[in-house]
């Protein structure tokens, strides 16, 4: 069914092109875990009501789902960041054995820079390690069209295709020509029984591994007469082989250079890169993060220079690509770089959590109980030995990392700070282990550890900080909150019952704006021997805004202490050495934790304040 | 005109991506090729935002190289000076004059500049600053959160762009019940330009 072509000049991010282009690719089920910088893929597309779409608990769930649409006869798409792929890595490999039945993409988003992630790392070699193939966008309407191209590759060549962006693509808008509509392919059938292709049993698994090294060596066939992979001849002295974001920086930095932009990266077209070598002067690789490109150019006996010059550590940008040009010698001395250093000891502005953030209770609890707390101007006074050790994981609630709550000794990845924690303890650390982890990341893979802590003994506290939302990302709904991707309501899976069934006996659900409970809750749990959870929650502030009269310090009462500058929250500053509290940030009744510690009850809503004044 | 390269800076909150986003409108409305992209941290609130607008014939980066900046748009002060290596040398910053304190200011562990440390920092690159009273105007106005409607008028008097297409992409993009002090906010930061510039 061909839906009617329009043509339209929009201004779209890379994912929400990709969104689009899956959508007119007509993809029936999408499915994806919120993580940055891919998220806005499943948001755009659940935006669609003629498509299946969810936020699946974890990306391997994910990847599972749309595995069986395809194998059902669905085009499917998932999509995830860099490190989604680990998660659903054993998946993928799967599928990249088995195969497809209808069309199957896989995004991932990379995050070179580490803009909002735990590591670097480069996911073009999980292309090469499952054997599919990857394309790359290097801009919005790369992306929208390579969509159409990756489904009917995935069907032609029963296989799932990689399609690999970065923070730059995802993130970045440029003008796209949207030049189709939706159309829903026939072709693929429904869902045949076929336990040679689809039942991993050995001897099956066998039989599918040569059909895997076939379809990889077809692969490199059209890969050479692939569209997108184009050779735009320039000045033929250099020839420069580059993919994605690195092709638009290289060409800002090499104007009249010839190029060679792969679009699709694995598997390589070697034919089209010989022709390409043998025409120009030098070659050079122009490529982010790992020498990818340049390490299988090599071993085809091309020698090509690369990340020689060209840094393999962070996010590239023009000026660093023509810093290292300039420094390679492959830019004349006659365009010097305008530049001034960037200016020294500003101080820094990392981000925080919001004023009115239902975590920061629980932490100002954690650092004064661990004995983490340093009163402003007490730098000499080293704080006495903490009694706490507080696993974390992944979330805004990291953020507590930072001074003054400095509340978190560890963060590596989703899930961790359960198995962690059980770690630490049956080391024999001596401290109490808390491990701290969020309601979004506990349904995503904090489940497992918690089962096994119980079910080996463990000893630990673990608080859920439950918020109702997936915050760091942009609020994205989880099993905890009953509503779908798509807006619709369905059962809410309750983190009380959740842990209750597994045999947890001490279990305290506590308000997150009640520091006194807070601190007897956690107080309780750590004196209890046994394992136990304390759920403390209070939505999302920016998520559920919940704005009343602003909090105002009264400074007749004020002792300038700084005790409540101890919160971290943003609304309360410090100038000239007086405490007062920002009235455009404070969100007032709806958090009151400032008021709950102040030791002078010096802090008191705004209107209080003036009548005071006006008496 | 050949090209603009705007940086937009300020804090997580301030309403920078907004006002970048309608920028790039405009431009696209006017024929221009666009690219723009935004670097914010992980957090929802409270860090350093810079969000890269590129407007020319033919855009291939979406991120401006250093030192190639047209015009630095800064929601606060220290922002504007943390991004002042970006500019090309004799263009153009527009700066409100507002500080928003780091934690580590309010915590005592780190200094504020002050406004002359700040001028100077601009003034290595370039003399052309206006400094503009774009808080405590949007305050004036009823609502704080104004300050990137008025920051956006700022804008708009250095960009070649008729004044409807500025007002036809804030209608599109706010709600009908604030679209008019938001565009009395446009306005002032206009207005505001103009009763400076020399």
């Amino acid at each position: 069914m061909q839906a009617e072509v329009i043509e339209v000049i929009k201004l779209l991010s890379g994912n929400e092109s990709l969104a689009l282009g899956a959508y007119h690719a007509g993809v029936k089920v999408a499915t994806s875990y919120p993580g940055t910088p891919s998220t806005e893929i499943l948001k755009s597309i659940a935006l669609f009501d003629d498509i299946y779409a969810e936020w699946s608990t974890n990306e391997k769930v994910a990847m599972e789902v749309a595995m069986g649409a395809s194998y059902a006869g669905a085009r499917s798409l998932v999509s995830m960041k860099h490190v989604g792929l680990n998660v659903a890595a054993d998946p993928f490999m799967a599928i990249s054995v088995t195969g497809v039945n209808a069309g199957m993409v896989v995004v991932c988003a990379d995050d070179p820079g580490i803009h909002s992630s735990q590591n670097e790392q480069d996911n073009r070699y999980y292309a090469k390690l499952a054997k599919v193939p990857m394309l790359e966008p290097s801009d919005s309407q790369d992306a929208y069209e390579l969509m159409s191209y990756a489904f009917n590759i995935s069907e032609k060549f029963d296989t799932p295709v990689l399609m690999r962006t970065t923070t730059r693509i995802s993130h970045s808008k440029s003008v796209v020509n949207v030049n189709r509509g939706r159309s829903v392919s026939a072709t693929p059938s429904g869902f045949q029984r076929n336990v040679k292709k689809y039942v991993m049993l050995p001897g099956n698994a066998r039989i599918r591994h040569p059909l895997v090294e076939e379809r990889i060596a077809k692969l490199a066939t059209y890969s050479e007469t692939f569209p997108l992979n184009q050779i735009e001849w320039g000045e033929r002295h250099l020839g420069v082989v580059t993919s994605g974001i690195a092709y638009q920086y290289a060409r800002e930095v090499f104007p009249k250079a010839s190029y060679l932009k792969l679009s699709m990266t694995y598997p390589l077209p070697q034919n089209l890169i010989r022709h390409f070598a043998a025409q120009v002067d030098k070659v050079i690789v122009i490529e982010e993060l790992d020498p990818f490109l340049q390490e299988n150019i090599r071993s085809m006996g091309i020698d090509v220079a690369g990340k020689e010059f060209i840094p393999m550590i962070g996010e590239l940008n023009p000026n660093i690509v023509k810093e290292a040009s300039y420094s390679a010698g492959l830019l004349d001395k006659t365009s010097p770089l305008q530049k001034t250093e960037p200016a020294k000891e500003l101080p820094k502005r990392p981000p925080l959590l919001c004023p009115g953030c239902p975590h920061t209770g629980a932490f100002f609890v954690l650092s004064s109980i661990g004995q983490r707390l340093k009163l402003p101007g007490s730098r000499n006074k080293a704080p006495k030995e903490s009694t706490l050790t507080i696993t974390g994981d992944i979330g805004c609630y990291t953020l507590a990392t930072y001074p003054p709550l400095c509340a978190m000794d560890t963060c590596a990845c989703m899930g961790a700070s359960i198995g962690q924690a059980m770690g630490m303890e049956k080391a024999g650390i001596g401290n109490k282990v808390i491990a701290v982890i969020g309601d979004s990341t506990f349904l995503h893979s904090g489940i497992t550890p918690l089962v096994n802590a119980i079910y080996n003994g463990g000893q630990i506290t673990v608080i859920i900080l439950d918020n109702m939302t997936t915050a760091m990302t942009g609020h994205q709904e989880h099993p905890g909150t009953g509503i779908s991707a798509q807006g619709k309501k369905t059962k809410a899976v309750k983190l009380e019952h959740l842990v209750k069934g597994i045999g947890i006996n001490d279990i305290k659900v506590v308000d997150a704006f009640n520091i006194k409970a807070i601190r007897t809750a956690i107080k309780s749990s750590i004196n209890n021997p046994e394992l136990s959870v304390i759920i403390i929650r209070g939505s999302c502030t920016v998520h559920t805004p919940k704005r009343s009269e602003p909090l105002s310090i009264n400074p007749e009462k004020c002792n300038q202490c700084g005790i409540c500058l101890m919160l971290g929250c943003p609304a309360i500053q410090r100038e000239d050495g007086h405490v007062h509290i920002d009235s455009t940030l404070c969100v007032g009744n709806a958090c009151t934790l400032c008021q709950q510690i102040c030791p002078q009850q010096a802090i008191v809503p705004q209107s209080n304040l003036e009548d005071t004044n006006s008496l | 005109m050949k090209k603009l390269d705007i940086l937009v800076t300020g804090v997580g909150g301030q309403g920078v991506i907004l006002s970048s986003d309608i920028t790039v409108n405009v431009a696209m409305a006017n024929g221009y090729d666009v690219k723009k992209t935004d670097t914010l941290g992980m957090a929802q609130r409270g860090g350093s935002v810079i969000s890269h607008v590129r407007i020319g014939q033919r855009v291939w980066s979406p991120l401006i190289k250093e030192g190639e900046v047209d015009l630095l748009v800064a929601f606060e002060k220290l922002e504007a000076a943390r991004w002042a290596h970006f500019l090309r040398p004799g263009a153009i910053a527009i700066v409100n004059n507002h500080a928003l304190p780091p934690q580590s200011v309010n915590l005592g562990e780190a200094q504020y500049p002050s406004d002359e440390e700040i001028t100077s920092i601009l003034r290595r690159r370039s003399n052309n600053i206006y400094f503009v009273n774009g808080t405590s105007q949007a305050k004036e106005l009823g609502n704080v959160r104004t300050l990137n409607m008025f920051m956006m008028g700022c804008i708009s008097f250095f960009a070649p762009f008729k004044v409807h297409f500025w007002k036809d992409s804030i209608s599109q993009r706010m709600p009908p019940a604030t679209l008019q002090i938001n565009i009395k906010a446009f306005n002032q930061g206009r207005r505001k330009i103009r009763d400076i510039h020399p």
